[in-house]
């Protein structure tokens, strides 16, 4: 799909707004949008939101051989892709400009600044070092790219996590996250990219332009430093005159909002890190909002309050007496317990072991997965106990087991019973299921 | 489900989704209110089936989800009234008929070609202005906007719009003017603020003056005496979209106080 054309009207109408100092979404000229940060439950997975600019970053690693002139460092690679879910003026697989010149960018202010220690990657010098390899995706377009990707290409590899490895003599082990922790990478500092709009030949100036404002503007200045006031790139595009002191007023504003934005980033990832201590929730699922248009609507649903009485009185005439609750469980072994002796299956006739089996399948579902598996564990050493041949397949495939249709109890057309087959159904295909696992 | 359709009552202003099938009454009831399951047979009178329906062997025929909505018939008695679904759409598809705001992207001999927000872009030719001769071209340029309505809108062929109406006369629509904003907005907001008597409108109305044109294909032009009204404006009814009433009456007064 072509991108929507800009209309004359719009270009004056936006001219004219910077001109008074007025910006579409009624920021100030220098004011950023929301820096939104959340994390997936991968380690090294970060969606950033800058108003409505979304970037998803990834961070992976893998074992290669090192460059051969640099033999004792690891290796950094760093990726955006610009999909035509961002915009319908992205194609896939085309290399345009625009692509080009934001990889270049991201490379040159996050590869050359040294921001991570390559040192620290290496495994065994000349053999095996850690390949980083990051990954973003823009997700939406709405202006200032490379402020989002290089936000989230800093917060994924800050929170990426690799496999701790252990190296003795010529032996490489690499454990894995449950056997050891995985370890951090070696992050000096964070180096973020702060974009400049330029418009009427340098007159106006606004920070983060959103997705029309880039459209107008003359001349874009990214200046990427992290919090120490250290400047790691300087681009300047669209061919425009800068004077020294509007350059140094953008280095100046650039420092106060480099500090404003890492101390978001720290803040976001030491609340990730506490999610994760204590064992909750994380992962987008969590962190990003619902969207929904009818978030404000609630339906009334009528209920039909008339003859509830009688309607009750009805069921509760029809319904069979409540069973004996067994409150004490049965102890079969340790860990395996019984609690009650479950419903009658109309199954008809089956082998006992299948029969023990069932029994404890009716009890409450919500057993843990280990009884369980001792259970069956428990009824196959029962079985080859009994018989002299071992028996390796189900013995459904082995013998004819004719099903006698046993009379359900109740066959009442009250709605109740309904309920009442659907969930014998239910129980049945439980149990349908327990015996294709006991393989 | 049941091969035929639906098995249990559609009630207006539930949630239909496509490929529900709903069975028209066999005798139409008091208030009309109810799809029944039932044998199907003609109902009486005239029933519309607007957008997201379509007619079908058994009866009607869900395209789209959404709310179903059904609105008496006019006269007494006789006629089904008109069914249809409120569904939620950014992307605009042409329809016949539909007034829209384009952007002109091209000038190529004796038409324009105009972008509607859709698959392909509509021609418009010069002849369809109002006063508009073979010598008295129009004053259109590339990147102006204007206000038309489709004449010819089907998924075969390129769509064409004109200026005119069936006599001849503007009746409002042309050139936009050179001020004021456009923006974008979902389908379904639009259809709200063409509804007779918006509220949204007339509140905001009250507010400051503006002109605005509203464009079926999701495109809305605005202006006012100053660029920070219209900005006003632009952001309440971009806003608009997720506020309920109370929310924006409160944030117009918040504005008129200020």
């Amino acid at each position: 799909m072509k991108e929507t054309p800009l209309s004359n009207c719009e270009k004056r109408f936006l001219l004219r707004a910077i001109e008074e100092r007025k910006r579409l979404d009624g920021r100030q000229s220098y004011d950023y949008r929301n820096v939104r940060v959340s994390f997936g439950t991968d380690y090294g997975c970060c969606v950033v939101e800058l108003g409505k600019t979304r970037v998803l970053g990834q961070v992976s690693c893998e074992l290669v051989a090192p460059k051969p002139n640099r033999a004792t460092e690891g290796i950094l690679f760093f990726n955006l892709e610009l999909s035509p879910m961002a915009s319908p003026a992205f194609e896939l697989g085309r290399q345009s400009e625009l692509l080009v010149k934001l990889n270049r960018l991201l490379e040159r202010c996050l590869r050359n600044s040294k921001c991570i220690d390559t040192e620290s990657l290496c495994v065994v010098a000349g053999e095996k070092v850690w390949q980083i390899r990051v990954d973003l995706h823009l997700l939406n377009h709405d202006g200032n790219i490379i402020d989002a990707a290089s936000i989230a290409a800093i917060v994924a590899l800050c929170h990426f996590r690799r496999p701790d490895i252990s190296v003795q003599g010529e032996e490489i082990t690499v454990y894995t996250p449950e056997e050891r922790d995985p370890v951090p990478l070696s992050i000096h500092h964070m180096p973020i990219c702060v974009s400049f709009a330029f418009f009427k030949q340098g007159t106006y100036l606004l920070v983060d332009p959103s997705e029309r404002e880039e459209r107008v503007m003359d001349g874009l200045l990214v200046i990427a430093m992290n919090k120490h006031h250290e400047i790691c790139t300087i681009q300047s595009s669209g061919g425009i005159m800068l004077l020294k002191d509007q350059v140094l007023r953008c280095s100046k504003i650039t420092g106060v909002k480099v500090a404003e934005i890492t101390e978001l980033i720290q803040k976001a990832l030491e609340n990730d890190r506490k999610v994760r201590k204590e064992g909750g929730k994380c992962g987008f699922a969590e962190s990003i909002p619902n969207q929904k248009i009818t978030a404000f609507k609630m339906e009334r649903a009528p209920v039909d309050a008339n003859d509830v009485e009688e309607q009750a009185e009805e069921i509760i005439m029809k319904a069979d007496p409540p069973l004996d609750v067994f409150a004490k469980p049965i102890l079969w072994t340790p860990g395996t317990a019984q609690i009650g002796e479950g419903v009658e299956n109309s199954w008809g006739e089956l082998e006992e072991s299948e029969r023990g089996e069932e029994e404890d399948d009716d009890n409450d579902p919500d057993t843990l997965e280990d009884p369980k598996m001792e259970m069956e564990d428990v009824s196959i050493v029962s079985k080859t106990k009994k018989d002299d041949t071992i028996v390796l397949s189900d013995s459904e495939e082995e013998e004819v087991v004719i099903l006698k249709p046993e009379k359900v109890p109740k066959k009442t057309r009250t709605p109740t019973s309904s309920k009442q087959e659907n969930s014998s159904k239910k129980v049945s295909n439980k149990k349908r299921k327990k015996k294709r696992v006991s393989y | 489900m049941a091969a035929s359709g639906l098995s249990a009552e559609v009630d207006v202003g539930q949630v239909v989704l496509p490929g529900d099938v709903l069975l028209l009454p066999a005798a139409p009831n008091a208030d009309g209110e109810r799809l029944r399951l039932g044998p199907s047979s003609a109902p009486r009178g005239r029933l519309l089936c607007g957008p997201g329906l379509r007619r079908c062997a058994a009866g009607l025929l869900v395209t789209k989800c959404g709310l179903l909505r059904h609105r008496p018939p006019a006269g007494a008695g006789t006629g089904g009234g008109a069914y249809w679904v409120d569904s939620q759409q950014k992307r605009y598809v042409p329809v016949k008929g539909d007034p829209i705001i384009g952007i002109v992207t091209a000038k190529a001999g004796d038409i324009f070609k105009v972008d509607v927000g859709g698959s392909e872009q509509a021609s418009l030719s010069y002849l369809a202005f109002e006063g508009a001769t073979k010598r008295n071209r129009p004053n259109v340029q590339v990147g102006d906007l204007v206000y038309g309505q489709f004449i010819v809108a089907n998924k075969d062929m390129e769509p064409e719009m004109v200026c005119i109406d069936s006599s001849g006369r503007a009746n409002g629509m042309g050139i936009i003017g050179h001020e004021g904003l456009l923006f974008k907005v979902s389908l379904g907001l639009i259809r709200k603020l063409l509804a007779p008597n918006c509220e949204i409108i007339q509140e905001l109305g009250q507010l400051y003056p503006f002109e605005i044109v509203l464009g079926m294909n999701g495109r809305i032009w605005v202006k006012a005496k100053t660029v920070q009204q219209t900005l006003i404006v632009a952001n309440i009814l971009e806003a608009c979209e997720h506020m309920t009433s109370e929310q924006r009456k409160q944030a117009l007064a918040k504005l008129s106080e200020s």
